[in-house]
């Protein structure tokens, strides 16, 4: 039993390294903010919940902090995530879109709340 | 072999602190930054965790739990005065 | 224990990268970022040094404090350090 746990740690550690690699190229290599963000923040929660993971089950005592690291981590990262996009847009940085401004769906619920602040 | 797992980890997370790192210079607006301190916070995050395996001590894991916690309230507050609405 | 060497100097370099930056930068809201950067490899380092009350205080002080009342008190006076204005306001202060 204490075999297979550690095997479990051992591959989520290697699967969350992989993943913290990626986001960091990702980073760096990406054309645009958002691109950025998608990666900065997706990739990077992927990678830390798994490596936190597999260190609670290769040391099966710390399993509840942990846990609680976990549950943090999945709760905090969409948030800023979500407001950095939501301030880089109102400062009128557009995200690029192949087929034009229609696609941009955010815009015209956007410019409805600037409406009605104005009005 | 938990060893040799460890290292390889290890290093996989510098490399991406190097490369966020590396965004943090050269990033051409402040959204940029931003968005590189996050992902500093998150891959340190998990490397304090991987440490505290390391060096066998359960109260090293509370570091990062602080860390999580207000780290995120710096990017918050960063991305508000952006949005200019502080 | 070679790995561990090299893992403390790259960090080491990383920051001291960060807070020449920080010192360089014209721009006040980017320098702050930088300096957030710096507190956050300083308290892996005092980790990785077996300190962790040490860390724990600088996690704490310097990832959320600093940067909030520095983001508060640029956002009271400006952002930029050569800037027109903040230059008149300077010699007007200092006629009277």
């Amino acid at each position: 039993m204490n075999h297979i746990l550690e095997i479990i740690g051992l591959v989520l550690l290697l699967i969350g390294g992989t993943f913290l690699f990626l986001g960091g190229l990702g980073i760096l290599r990406m054309p645009d903010t958002y691109n950025r963000l998608q990666t900065g923040t997706k990739a990077t929660t992927l990678g830390g919940m798994s490596v936190i993971l597999g260190v609670g089950f290769l040391e099966p005592d710390w399993l509840i902090k942990t846990l609680v690291l976990v549950i943090f981590i999945a709760l905090s990262n969409p948030i800023s995530s979500h407001a950095l996009a939501r301030a880089n847009y109102k400062r009128k940085n557009y995200p690029y879109l192949k087929g034009g401004k229609e696609y941009d769906k955010y815009r015209e619920v956007y410019q409805k709340e600037e409406e009605e602040e104005t009005a | 072999m938990v060893q040799i797992i460890i290292y390889i980890s290890l290093g996989l997370m510098l490399t991406g602190i190097i490369f966020s790192t590396l965004r943090f210079v050269f990033g051409p607006t402040a959204a940029d930054r931003t968005v590189a301190l996050d992902t500093l916070t998150t891959i340190s995050m998990a490397a304090l965790v991987l440490l505290a395996l390391v060096y066998k001590r359960y109260i090293y894991i509370d570091i990062a739990l602080v860390y999580g916690v207000l780290g995120f309230i710096g990017v918050l507050v960063i991305a508000r005065y952006l949005e200019g609405a502080l | 224990m070679i790995f561990y060497i090299i893992l403390i100097l790259l960090l080491l370099a990383l920051m001291v990268a960060a807070a020449i930056y920080s010192i360089v930068q014209k721009d006040l809201l980017y320098a702050v970022i930088a300096t957030g950067v710096i507190s956050l490899v300083l308290s892996v380092l005092y980790l990785i040094l077996q300190a962790p009350d040490v860390a724990l205080t600088e996690a704490a002080i310097g990832v959320a404090l600093t940067t909030i009342i520095f983001i508060i008190t640029i956002r009271n006076t400006v952002r930029y350090e050569d800037d027109e204005k903040n230059r008149q306001k300077i010699s007007k202060s200092n006629k009277k």
